[in-house]
């Protein structure tokens, strides 16, 4: 299968990106370096073609209903212009996948899968919609939308200026219709890097006048896996995966984003989890030696007993310290445990930290 | 983009550089490998004293985004590391054969240098 290419494409090549395969789409992994990249977002402004994110629009009067019983969080709750964080989970509980919806109408929704999981969840919304026998249409518009984030302390202010609306008015978690130098944009100030900032979401066609008009550090995925690691968010398929590492919300360390008081696919389950507790969870981990934990490496006890797995693991940019996201019994979870983390053969000291790294 | 490969030393297809002068050989990665790996944040270094072969594996080097191991271009004992790249990797990016250079042996042949490429070799290899 051929990888998938954003709207932005050329300008990329253009500006010298390098290219790396991710989700099944060809994106940048880099402009300039991922040290540069990552200061730039965290002091001033930086953007991120993020088009290989899905996003499937969800519209009828039945809407509400059928992404409440498909989702972890409690989507009802949401006036139009608000969005939330939730987890796309089976009937055992486990995750799928993560995702930010949005009320865009009382009776229309915006939810953003992961890139590769956009068929995979119109399938599981239509096929659910059937079985419930719900009247609302789901819309596969991934390739009809490319997806921009704009992030930093100057990112607001750097869209808000090129925007026809108050985009510097609108909230964590809320979104907002306007138009970027002329091009009709949902903008919503959510992100995935730990700063204030916005993404946004233009057609297709038009993603390179919106890419264009806002200048300011273009940012690979390198840059914005090391800033969502110092803010402890999860990767989807990396920190937890339905069959290589299947995980419930609550060991995942999302169980904010989980409404028991809702009907959804897996609530049972994950009430079950609720009430017994979990076995084990995500914890951040900090190097106190030289190293750098990266994906699958174990994690022991000081004693040297294997107890979990790391998922995600980088040398942090801005703190300069290795950090990584890993499974441990909750018996070692507590922010202060040591730990060791096996690096080639070589266990290096480590101990739990709190999660996110970086404080903002 | 053409990367620099200096005239005054040699070079394996692994992407290590050595330039030798009054027997000591002083070893780095070459420009066009510190750009394929992008950010360098660690290097594992062998002890000093340390012997090594010709084209054995002597450390690691990793950047944000990758591991890459690190072979001897020559045979000899390690008398030199580059300390300061503990404090600051960048400077592998930064001066790739300058202030970025990571060891120093005590070359046992300088026979050695002729099984390894010549800086018009390397750059047809990476060019």
């Amino acid at each position: 299968m051929s990888l998938q290419r954003s709207p932005l494409r050329d300008h990329h090549e253009e500006r010298g990106a390098r290219f790396t395969d991710f989700g099944g789409w060809e994106m940048p992994v880099s402009f300039d370096s991922i040290r540069e990249e990552h200061a730039a977002v965290r002091e001033g402004a930086g953007k991120f073609d993020v088009s290989h994110m899905g996003e499937i629009e969800v519209e009828g009067p039945d809407a509400a209903e059928l992404m409440c019983r498909l989702t972890t969080n409690d989507p009802t709750s949401l006036d139009p212009g608000e969005g939330q964080y939730a987890a796309i989970t089976d009937e055992a509980g486990t995750m799928l996948d993560d995702t930010v919806l949005y009320r865009r109408g009382e009776n229309r929704f915006l939810f953003v899968p992961n890139a590769g999981h956009d068929e995979e969840m119109t399938d599981r919304w239509r096929s659910h919609r059937e079985r419930w026998g719900l009247d609302a249409t789901v819309e596969n518009v991934t390739r009809e939308r490319a997806m921009i984030a704009v992030q930093g302390p100057d990112a607001v202010g750097l869209v808000a200026d090129a925007s026809t609306d108050d985009v510097a008015g609108i909230g964590r978690f809320e979104a907002t219709e306007t138009a970027i130098a002329g091009v009709e944009a949902f903008v919503a100030r959510t992100g995935y890097t730990g700063e204030d900032g916005v993404e946004v979401i233009p057609p297709w066609e038009a993603a390179g006048t919106v890419w264009s008009t806002l200048a300011c550090q273009p940012c690979g995925l390198g840059a914005r896996d090391t800033l969502r690691l110092e803010a402890g968010f999860l990767l989807s398929g990396q920190d937890f995966h339905p069959e290589e590492n299947p995980r419930n919300p609550y060991e995942a360390d999302v169980g904010f984003a989980v409404d028991l008081d809702t009907e959804f696919v897996g609530r049972e389950a994950i009430a079950g989890v609720a009430e017994a507790g979990v076995e084990g969870r995500l914890v951040g981990i900090e190097l106190t030696e030289r190293g750098v934990p990266r994906h699958g490496y174990t994690i022991e006890t000081p004693g040297g007993e294997a107890i979990g797995t790391v998922t995600s693991g980088t040398m942090s940019p801005t703190l300069e310290t290795p950090i990584a996201l890993g499974y441990v019994p909750v018996t070692h979870a507590d922010p202060g445990t040591d730990l060791r983390v096996v690096v080639r053969g070589e266990p290096k000291g480590a101990r739990v930290r709190e999660t996110p790294f970086l404080e903002r | 983009m053409s990367f620099e490969v200096p005239d005054d030393r040699r070079y394996l297809e692994t992407h290590e550089w050595i330039h030798v002068e009054d027997g000591v050989g002083r070893v780095g990665l070459t420009d066009f490998a510190q750009d394929e790996l992008g950010d360098v944040v660690f290097v594992e270094f062998p002890a000093v004293g340390e012997h090594l072969d010709q084209e054995a594996q002597f450390g690691v080097i990793e950047s944000i985004k990758a591991v890459s191991d690190l072979y001897a271009p020559v045979s000899g004992e390690v008398t030199a590391v580059n300390d300061d790249i503990e404090t600051a990797p960048e400077l592998v990016n930064e001066d790739p054969y300058g202030a970025g250079w990571l060891l120093e042996l005590d070359v046992e042949s300088e026979d050695d240098l002729t099984d390894i490429l010549t800086p018009a070799e390397y750059r047809e290899r990476t060019g």
